[in-house]
């Protein structure tokens, strides 16, 4: 199945892309943890605990779009976009590429924040670690359609923000809801919802973002 | 008027004032379109006549 | 146009019902807001659906006609959006003395879709004109549309999770008669032919500005 081997290709193309420049990644792992110590100033003396479950994912989503700000910027660079386009592959498959890598990117960054988190603040449960999972998914499927977008305009960093969060506060609500609900399942089961249908809408619509 | 009144006053004239608003935004456009038109009708007629 | 005389005869008739004719509710002497806050949610939900119906259109037949269509239905709905914002607001401040409460689902929601369609805004001031862009604002308008829903569900999840509810926000409405079922539909349905009548001015508007300027450069 070419389409298959065309995903592949795009998806280590950018996973080799980063192994050799090795930019996005350790930004946003820096990033993170930062933003993790930042929180630690934050939060004030008699605030819940739990609080700061909700911190964390927002410094995962803050996270992710610092790694999507990247996501489409070696292609701009080099105009390799257009020639991506052009190649004779299903266009989603740049979108699915893309995607991957992303999720790549967001799950190395993760494997240092959560412990980070575990060790600052409060305990990572299984259910975290599930959610987290989940959201990632969600987090790059619109993520890399909205990069797309956001690489044709003129204001590029500037939007990506705009249209991203509108879009994944559900992310945020499904996260924080298996980080500390007494159900975890329902919040786990909203996020595989959001991750399928935008998934899907995303990978059926890619192609129009970036042809005339 | 009570104070309910009030609010259900506030909560109408809120809209009206949007919908009149918009009639006033609307009637600077087409005073614009009528002017543009009017220049490109001298435009066409000094082209006609050259 | 026969579409802006039916909507001011239907709002009339509706709104001076709501006002004068039906009888008080108990516990709740602002309820006639209802009948404007209401319809016009429900009339910005229609907007944004009808955005998306053209978006898909656009995508479908590739024909660009229907990008400027989309886009007028869209900026209909952030107006009506703003003012389901405002007059919820002023609701909320009566019934429970602030301007905001986060516990009310639909406030939530329309401040979610007011944020996610003025992105809509900045995406289409950041692109040049043309078929590319009308592209991408489709497919977000898309993505609004299935946004509403999803949204939806995540604000009644989160009340579970975020902020304990300070103020019970049950509005426990009155019983719904036939009376004021009757006037709730002609509001609506006043409300409806308001934003359709203002959506074919601001249409033909657009078209017109667009017109002119091609006649401006054929002649110049």
């Amino acid at each position: 199945m070419t389409y298959f081997a065309d995903v592949a290709t795009l998806a280590r193309k950018d996973l080799l892309l980063e192994l050799r420049s090795r930019d996005t990644v350790p930004a946003m792992v820096l990033f993170v943890v930062a933003a993790l110590v930042v929180f630690n100033f934050s939060v004030p003396a008699d605030a819940e605990e739990r609080a700061s479950y909700g911190l964390l994912w927002i410094a995962l989503v803050f996270t992710a779009l610092l790694g999507l700000t990247r996501a489409f910027a070696a292609e701009r660079e080099q105009r390799v976009l257009d020639g991506l386009v052009l190649a004779p592959c299903d266009r989603s498959a740049i979108w699915l590429g893309k995607g991957i890598a992303v999720v790549a990117f967001l799950l190395l960054a993760e494997a240092v924040a959560l412990p980070a988190f575990h060790l600052f603040f409060e305990p990572v449960g299984l259910e975290l670690v599930a959610g987290v999972l989940l959201a990632d998914i969600g987090l790059a499927s619109v993520g890399a359609l909205l990069a797309a977008m956001a690489a044709a305009s003129r204001t590029r960093e500037l939007l990506l923000p705009l249209l991203f969060l509108p879009l994944v506060i559900p992310v945020v609500v499904g996260g924080v809801g298996a980080s500390i609900a007494e159900d975890p399942g329902r919040y786990l089961a909203f996020l595989g919802l959001y991750d399928a249908v935008f998934a899907i809408l995303s990978w059926a619509t890619f192609e129009y973002v970036v042809t005339e | 008027m009570s104070s309910s009144d009030k609010f259900i006053a506030g909560a109408y004239l809120v809209f009206l004032a949007a919908v009149l608003l918009y009639v006033v935004i609307y009637s600077f456009k087409i005073s614009r379109l009528e002017r543009e038109v009017a220049e490109l009708v001298e435009l066409a007629r000094r082209r006609r006549a050259a | 146009m026969w579409l802006a005389a039916a909507a001011a005869a239907l709002l009339v008739a509706g709104l001076g019902l709501a006002l004068f004719w039906i009888p008080e509710v108990e516990g709740d002497p602002a309820f006639p807001i209802f009948y404007l806050h209401v319809p016009i949610a429900l009339t910005a939900y229609a907007c944004f659906g009808w955005a998306a119906w053209k978006a898909l259109r656009l995508l479908w037949m590739r024909e660009s006609s229907y990008d400027l269509e989309s886009y007028t239905a869209v900026h209909m709905g952030v107006i009506f959006a703003i003012l389901t914002l405002v007059t919820g607001s002023i609701w909320a401040k009566y019934t429970w003395g602030q301007w905001w409460v986060w516990s009310s689902r639909q406030l939530v929601l329309f401040l979610v879709l007011f944020l996610f369609y003025s992105a809509y805004f900045m995406l289409r001031y950041s692109v040049e004109p043309g078929p590319r862009r009308a592209n991408m604002s489709a497919v977000y308008a898309l993505f609004g549309i299935v946004l509403l829903p999803v949204s939806f569900l995540a604000i009644r999840l989160a009340e579970d999770v975020i902020h304990p509810p300070p103020v019970v926000v049950t509005r426990e409405g009155p019983q719904i008669t036939d009376e004021l079922m009757l006037v709730f539909v002609v509001c609506l349905a006043g409300m409806l032919a308001l934003a359709a009548a203002l959506y074919t001015n601001e249409l033909a508007g657009k078209r017109l500005d667009g017109s002119l300027r091609e006649l401006r450069e054929s002649l110049q």
